[in-house]
């Protein structure tokens, strides 16, 4: 039994109605979720382990992959897009050998891709680890990457 | 009491109906797939659409979720419902094209391939009714599996795509899955439910020797309403 | 924090306090930290502007107050200084001192942080005097600037929950849902239902138990009208929230915040603790008797979720699947009971109409839509940003007058609103009133207020695509016709702009699209076709260009086009060269131009980044 998940799971007093929020703490804790954790949740909950698997499996938030040390979100949205947000996420995905949804081997980056994250104005925009990048384009991203080790 | 026409035909419905139980109660088709008396309605193929109206306007709704209602004007068979079912069914083939079950139904409706290109044609037996899911949950009561992920992707499975954990063998999947998408055997003394990855020890019978159901079931149901330990030792037919 | 307030009194001497308190003509800056303004470094900004008056000795003379979005994301970090309304743009760190000693202290005005009117070429002073601003009504999104989102005293010298008290206090339940009716407020989420009736219904069904709903998923891309608003005043909303369950007769309600939205998140759940602090939440608020909590959940990344009854599913704790609506969701709703949803910008409009009077507040707007909307103006537009607008006012004024017209000299082509349930409008229909109806007979609609601008480099093919990938990777994949129709027609797309796209596709597309209007489970379903119809029936000859000529005007599916070196204009500098991964192109030496070699180009567009001198072509 895991006291990082008990604790959570009695955060919210074990209430059913809130398994997304509690899978969703799970994940900010451990970068994924980890099956031990979502069976403890099931079997603490008294919920099927079928039934917080499919949650699990339904939401984008979720990994149940250990994911990169560090998260990089490509901006997608349609004002994003019309600036040329492809072109960007296709330039990272070349230079980290990895597609969307994936992590590098060395387990450094995982590249997801979002849509609309609020920062228009500054389209395309990203996100690595909680920073915002405005105004990329392919000739920024070297220098994006670079900047975390 | 409530009155409704149903393709011309006035007809006697109770409150909390659905058009679709009206309409079978009276010998009136309409064609179904993800639907089962013993599990809640759902609304997943669409196949049971309508057109419905109640005045001016008219819309199409799903017969099997519908409650009836005083003056409810229902056509089963009306051009756009034929014409909507008909585009449901070229997808569903475009999804199973190999699928004996979906061939038919098609066939039925005049369709014998749809109109995407042939690359694009894939061979599943699965339509994702959920009806699998549906009975193991509301009829069985164990829920063994679900179904995971999200739009294209969506499937029936067991928890972490390991074996289903939960299943105590009783079949209900398979017996109630309308495209025989589950893939079940009985070798021996052994079941397999190869789409859940499990395998169960059939009991044996104690007159006839025949092996007749997976032992986990029984226990399961011997648990569940008290009964004695030696209970399900000889089997129905033998009883 | 202030002590508990335990009667409306007590409320009005809490406020007449904080008004006393404010002394105007005191120096204060206000700075937007809103989300879009954090890539330009707004919060280093921020505390550079508490240090610095620190260091100046001025923090006891000048206030310096945080606040949520000011509206012209284009031009931030942002700043308005008062005494004066001075409107400073385009902030850097180093320019924070001189503010200080020069505006703050002196009041002398720094003129290269402000903004220049683009047509008169002049620098404007005052806040009013941008253009930005000139044709909008912020009646709602103007009060970002005067508060601290998370400063609940703020939010109350400025007038907050005077409605909530005049409602608790002055109005009966079935006063006030008539009073919502007659105010014509229509549900800011996209459909425009009434949302009087909505509470009404509500309120006239059979149970005890009954739920009301924020909606912040706010999942349409390039939308972020709800973010704005939920960040930079969420008492707005849960005033707004309040007012509401005591006019429906429901005791608990939810706030369903995007998973994408941390500011939003962050904010209103301040928000609530201050109002539970300060009794304006939980039990016998101020008194009166009535009881009602508020719980935060957040959404876990899935845009399905901002249709009502998949947004219940999850607050239940299952996945996003929507359910038959035969039976609305205000009779049988969250756990099958009678619950009111309502959009974030819907619940802001509920104190003002309390406040100000249905009548004043149908003295804005159209026959059918009163009131303002608040839109995100984004894509290719000068001023990118958050507007709010009278209904009724034409797309062209937005654009143009409020908008600035088309970024980097180009053409405007398109217009999208309402998002993938939304369509795209052509020059041609610049003229048509904002307002429900008038968008929905074009073929679009309002949708939570994303307003994308495309210009001449926008491929309206490829933006049907993009909508269609958007929707094929969102749909909760329940019903036949959503999950397998909307991949058949992203995969007629994806032929089409690979040049692989024949006569019949148009056909096949507009047959799949009345199968999904007619018998999709949801609204992401029978919605999904709107993208292309609207693109077909507005932009035929870009589909035919691509299907006949296997030709892309716009220059934008790589399939279709061919990158090529202009020889006049290239220097020989060999940027695009060490910018192209797959070594297409070859240095000749200085001032000589480079050569591309096509049959290893992959369509990148590392080259046309690369070059600053316009020397790379694309067609």
């Amino acid at each position: 039994m895991d006291k990082k998940v008990s604790d959570i799971i009695n955060k919210y007093n074990g209430d059913r109605g809130q398994l997304v929020s509690i899978l969703q703490d799970i994940q900010s804790e451990y970068y994924y979720l980890p099956k031990q954790a979502l069976i403890q949740v099931s079997e603490t909950m008294a919920m099927p382990a079928s039934r917080v698997y499919d949650v699990a499996t339904f939401f984008r938030a979720f990994s149940l992959e250990p994911r990169g040390k560090h998260l990089i979100n490509v901006c997608l949205g349609t004002a994003c897009h019309v600036r040329g947000a492809i072109r960007v996420l296709e330039t990272i995905e070349r230079s980290l050998s990895i597609k969307r949804g994936e992590t590098t081997k060395d387990r450094k980056f995982t590249l997801e891709t979002v849509n609309c994250m609020g920062c228009c104005a500054v389209g395309p925009a990203a996100k690595v680890d909680g920073e915002y990048f405005g105004h990329m384009s392919t000739d920024k991203v070297d220098s994006l990457l670079t900047k975390f080790e | 009491m409530i009155t409704l026409n149903i393709d011309g035909r006035e007809l006697k419905a109770e409150e909390g109906q659905t058009i679709l139980q009206v309409a079978r109660e009276n010998g009136i088709d309409i064609p179904t797939l993800c639907h089962h008396e013993a599990i809640e309605p759902y609304g997943a193929c669409r196949l049971c659409i309508v057109e419905i109206s109640k005045g001016k306007r008219t819309k199409i709704v799903t017969s099997c979720l519908y409650p009836v209602e005083e003056g409810l004007e229902v056509k089963t068979g009306s051009p756009r419902v034929i014409s909507n079912r008909k585009m449901l069914l070229e997808l569903l083939l475009a999804r199973c094209s190999k699928n004996k079950v979906i061939k038919e139904l098609a066939l039925q409706m005049g369709i014998e391939q749809p109109s995407f290109k042939p690359e694009y044609l894939e061979d599943n037996d699965c339509i994702v009714c959920g009806l699998c899911v549906r009975a193991c949950e509301q009829v069985v009561g164990v829920s063994a599996i679900s179904l995971v992920n999200r739009g294209i992707t969506k499937e029936p499975a067991s928890p972490f795509l390991e074996p289903a954990t939960a299943c105590i063998g009783c079949g209900s999947c398979y017996y109630i899955c309308p495209a025989g998408a589950i893939k079940m055997e009985d070798k021996g003394d052994t079941r397999i439910i190869y789409n859940w990855k499990v395998e169960f020890k059939l009991k044996k019978c104690k007159v006839c020797g025949n092996y007749w159901a997976p032992e986990k079931q029984l226990e399961y149901i011997r648990k569940k309403w008290n009964l004695p330990e030696d209970f399900f030792d000889i089997c129905p037919t033998c009883k | 924090m202030p002590d508990k307030l335990r009667s409306k009194q007590d409320l009005e001497a809490l406020q007449k306090e904080l008004i006393n308190a404010r002394e105007p003509g005191k120096p204060l800056i206000a700075v937007c930290n809103g989300t879009a303004c954090h890539p330009y470094g707004c919060a280093q900004i921020i505390e550079a502007f508490k240090q610095e008056l620190s260091k100046q000795g001025l923090e006891k003379k000048a206030e310096l107050r945080i606040t949520g979005c000011h509206g012209l994301c284009e031009k931030g970090p942002i700043a308005v200084i008062q005494p004066g309304d001075i409107f400073y743009q385009q902030i850097k760190l180093e320019d924070v001192p001189e503010i200080i000693s020069e505006t703050i202290n002196k009041g002398n005005i720094i003129d290269r942080l402000l903004h220049t009117d683009p047509i008169t070429g002049n620098k404007v002073i005052h806040r009013n005097e941008v253009p930005f601003y000139r044709k909008q009504n912020r009646n709602i999104l103007g009060n970002n600037t005067e508060i601290n989102p998370i400063k609940i005293e703020d939010y109350i010298s400025t007038g907050g929950y005077t409605a909530l008290a005049k409602a608790l206090f002055e109005m009966a339940p079935e006063q006030i849902i008539e009073e919502i009716k007659r105010s014509g407020l229509r549900g800011r989420g996209g459909a425009g239902f009434p949302t009087g009736i909505k509470w009404e219904s509500c309120r006239h069904a059979p149970g005890d138990i009954k739920y009301v709903i924020v909606n912040a998923d706010e999942g349409d891309p390039g939308a972020y009208a709800n973010e704005g608003l939920l960040s930079g005043n969420p008492h707005s909303v849960l005033e707004g929230l309040i007012i509401g369950a005591y006019a429906i007769g429901a005791h608990q309600g939810y706030v369903y915040v995007r998973n994408e939205y941390p500011l939003a998140l962050a904010n209103i759940t301040i928000a609530l603790n201050q109002a539970q602090q300060l009794g304006l939440l939980g039990d016998n608020i101020l008194g009166s008797g009535f009881d009602f909590n508020v719980r935060i959940n957040r959404g876990g990344g899935a845009f399905v979720c901002g249709e009502s009854t998949a947004l219940m599913a999850s607050l239940e704790g299952k996945v996003g699947e929507p359910r038959a609506k035969y039976v609305h969701t205000v009779e049988k709703g969250l756990w099958d009971r009678p619950s009111d949803l309502n959009n974030v910008e819907t619940w802001s409009n509920v104190p003002l109409i309390i406040n100000k009077g249905a009548d004043w507040y149908r003295t804005l707007g159209t026959d059918g839509s009163k009131g303002t909307k608040i839109f995100s103006l984004v894509g290719k537009i000068n001023n990118t940003g958050l507007v709010e607008v009278p209904m009724g006012i034409t797309l062209r004024e937005i654009i143009y007058d409020i908008g600035g017209g088309i970024r980097e000299g180009k053409k405007f082509k398109a217009v999208q609103t309402g998002g993938p349930s939304g369509g795209c409008l052509p020059e041609s229909l610049l003229d048509l009133p904002v307002d429900f109806d008038e968008l929905t007979k074009a073929g679009s609609m309002m949708g939570s207020g994303g307003m994308i601008v495309m210009d001449e480099t926008t491929c309206m093919v490829d933006i049907a695509k993009y909508f269609l990938t958007f929707l094929e990777e969102e749909s909760c994949g329940k019903c036949v016709p959503c999950r397998e129709g909307v991949k058949r027609m992203r995969q007629i797309l994806d032929d089409i702009t690979e040049g692989k796209g024949t006569e019949e596709d148009i056909d096949l597309l507009e047959r799949l699209s009345a199968t999904l209007i007619d018998s999709s489970l949801c609204a992401l379903g029978s919605t999904a076709p709107n993208p292309v119809l609207t693109t077909i029936r507005y932009f035929k000859d870009e589909y035919e260009a691509h299907i006949k000529e296997k030709r892309c005007p716009a220059g934008v599916c790589k399939a279709l086009i061919h990158y090529y070196i202009i020889e006049e204009k290239c220097p020989g500098c060999g940027l695009c060269v060490k910018a192209c991964p797959q070594e297409a192109i070859t240095f000749m030496g200085k001032k000589k131009p480079v050569i591309l070699d096509e049959s290893k180009c992959i369509k990148c567009g590392a080259c046309y980044d690369a070059c600053k001198l316009g020397a790379v072509g694309k067609e």
